[in-house]
């Protein structure tokens, strides 16, 4: 038997383990947790470890997530590997993504909520806590703290980050020259000289935070007369649109758009394909964000949801996810596997004066009843 | 005597059965729930709270605009649709070899085969930049924009809801009597004095079936102002579907769609009312 240790030694050791220090073999090892388990696993066999990958997975993944937003080739050896196919369904917004949850008997097994969406989940009882042990693959230690805070409510884990990212807009420099660097910019250019070429999301959060910013307020702002200034734009705005549409990828590669507002990935891959598409992050700010894995509550593949979590996770799957889809990974240990030209690339890593100016979104912003009616009367008009 | 009747009674409630049951519990069911909601609140972060209030109805002027829009562009779209389905379904009835109408029938209803989603996006191309425009360019007809407004929506219409307007027009015409016809040309009218007042109003029975199909579906329709409109063209439809999707107000989506359906009701009615006063007076003229 191993000496026993003290709750002091055991908490220092517990606190080495989560910071990374130490692995997960040492910290069992030293406080016995290990060996214990091993004989607890004996006599009840549910204790026993799973292995990630494990033989006997069965049934299909339900995964929801957003558009182009992940490698087939890695949900191609998922399958290969475990014998368990993806389903992917393909969403347009957080707030359907609460609606379906909300209605019930969604069948998914995974999701990808946005960061200011977990704490809802939680409060309404549609998220699953996560069983870390489950997720070998996944080392807080190696996290950007700024990314995971929001994934873990009063110490419990409910979702692990997937990716982050921000919200400015792409230009088309073929017919854009004028080189904006603003969200004013962006507004007055649309109304002017780009009457009907720009695009903005069909989503409230963004748009009306980006037409906030318009006027130097915050992109969070609940205020009613911040609100009011902002819809006033939007309603001046509107006639000037192309469309409102948060699909703006084939609207700018075809020509019929030379503006829209934009998430960091698309930029890459419209850049990607065409050199003069160009993403522009606001100097006055805008969002942040960080997408995150989650398990609805009632999953009917748990089993498979973790074993797919914890392989999207490993280190070179994830690389080839990043490479896909262009939304810079959390994880350091995957950076070390991606690309030098993609860690050198503006549009995933924007200088940091224009990062710090950038905000989180909140869970009152989304939720806020006022910026529905406004998003409403501003596409009705 | 009273056993037949008795065994005839059970046959029909057997046979009836099935639709009843069927009916009750996808239509008469949901239809009770959305009316319950419609009084409710909506809870703090979203979704559905009981209550008894008639705030949804009091705020329904907050949807007035995506009314409006659907008040207009759904029946303009119908009439367009009528205007264009009507020589096609009157050659089709009258002017074709009788050995081509069969297939030319089946080549209207063509379109059906493949996806209305597909048939969106391909019109999106179409009357994109690089589409018509393009062309129109050509000829010296700059930069017209046509995708993502109102007119785009109107062409999509009448596209897409062609093919449900042809039949019942096709069929009207094609049992009117012929007889009728050569009577008129004997007393001396002219063939266009024939088709206005006889043809036409023995037609008009199917031009208000086809119609009918056709205005109710754009009445609810969100996926045509959505793609054709480029989210700009905000039908009750769309409104609706933010309100259950989006911002995810219940109550307030249920009191907006059971104003749909009355809306609807009210509309047919009195379409149907109009339709059938015109047609009974010409054919007393007639007579």
């Amino acid at each position: 038997m191993t000496d026993t240790i003290s709750t002091k030694t055991f908490l220092e050791e517990l606190r080495r383990y989560q910071k990374g220090s130490v692995s997960r073999r040492h910290f069992l090892g030293v406080t016995g947790l290990g060996l214990a388990t091993a004989v607890m696993a004996g006599a009840v066999p549910g204790l026993k470890p799973r292995r990630a990958l494990a033989q006997n997975l069965s049934g299909t993944l339900n995964f929801t997530t957003w558009p182009n937003y992940f490698a087939q080739a890695n949900f191609d050896e998922f399958t290969k590997k475990t014998g368990v196919p993806i389903n992917v369904a393909v969403f347009g917004s957080n707030e359907e993504m609460l609606a379906k949850l909300q209605a019930g008997g969604t069948g998914w097994d995974v999701f990808v909520p946005t960061n200011y969406t977990i704490s809802t989940y939680k409060d309404l009882g549609l998220i699953e806590p996560l069983d870390l042990k489950r997720l070998p693959n996944y080392d807080l230690s190696t996290q950007d703290p700024r990314f995971v805070s929001e994934g873990t409510i009063d110490g419990v884990v409910y979702a692990v980050p997937k990716d982050w990212g921000t919200t400015g807009y792409v230009i088309n420099t073929k017919n854009v020259k004028s080189n904006p660097t603003t969200w004013k910019e962006f507004w007055d250019l649309t109304k002017g000289e780009l009457t009907g070429r720009t695009m903005v999301h069909d989503y409230q959060l963004t748009t009306i935070g980006n037409a906030l910013k318009y006027f130097g307020y915050s992109f969070n702002s609940n205020d009613e007369k911040e609100l009011a200034d902002a819809e006033k734009l939007l309603l001046e705005v509107k006639p000037h649109l192309f469309a409102i549409n948060s699909d703006y990828q084939p609207s700018m590669r075809n020509g019929d758009a030379w503006m829209s507002v934009c998430w960091t990935g698309d930029a890459v891959q419209l850049n990607r394909d065409i050199p003069e598409m160009q993403y522009v992050l606001g100097r006055e700010g805008g969002e942040i964000w960080t997408d995150y894995y989650a398990i609805p509550k009632g999953a009917q593949n748990p089993d498979a949801a973790y074993a797919f979590i914890d392989y999207i996770l490993t280190p070179e799957v994830n690389a080839r996810e990043v490479e896909a889809h262009g939304y810079p990974s959390t994880d350091s240990r995957t950076n070390a596997l991606v690309p030098k030209a993609m860690l050198e690339n503006p549009i995933l890593y924007p200088a940091q004066d224009l990062l710090s100016n950038l905000e989180f979104g909140a869970a009152a912003t989304l939720t806020n009843p006022l910026r529905a009616e406004i998003m409403a009367r501003f596409k009705a008009a | 005597m009273n056993t037949t009747q008795q065994r005839s009674g059970l046959v029909t409630t057997a046979l009836l059965a099935p639709a009843g049951v069927f009916f009750f519990f996808l239509l008469i069911l949901p239809l009770i729930v959305i009316i319950v909601y419609s009084f409710g609140e909506r809870a703090p972060a979203g979704g559905y709270s009981p209550a008894f209030t008639f705030d949804n109805y009091l705020n329904l002027p907050a949807r007035g605009k995506a009314i409006l829009n659907t008040l207009t562009l759904a029946p303009l779209a119908t009439l367009l649709t009528a205007v264009a389905a009507y020589p096609i379904a009157y050659f089709l009835a009258v002017k074709v070899d009788p050995r081509w109408r069969l297939a030319l029938l089946v080549l209207v209803m063509a379109p059906f085969w493949t996806s209305q989603l597909l048939r969106y996006y391909a019109w999106i191309l179409i009357l994109g930049s690089k589409g018509i425009p393009s062309w129109l360019a050509l000829i010296g007809i700059p930069d017209l924009r046509i995708i993502n407004t109102p007119y785009a929506v109107l062409i999509g219409a009448v596209y897409g809801f062609l093919p449900l307007m042809v039949p019942p027009i096709y069929v009207s015409l094609e049992k009117l009597d012929k007889r009728l016809l050569e009577a008129s040309a004997d007393l001396g009218a002219t063939p266009w004095r024939s088709f206005m007042q006889v043809t036409l109003p023995m037609s008009l029975p199917g031009v208000a079936t086809g119609s009918m199909l056709v205005f109710i579906l754009l009445m609810g329709d969100y996926i045509l102002p959505q793609f054709l409109g480029g989210g700009k063209v905000f039908f009750i439809g769309n409104a609706l579907v933010d309100l259950f999707l989006q911002s995810r107000n219940w109550p307030f989506g249920a009191a907006l769609s059971l104003s749909l359906c009355a809306i609807m009701f009210v509309a047919i009615f009195l379409y149907m009312r109009f339709v059938l006063r015109q047609s009974n007076l010409r054919q007393e003229a007639v007579v």
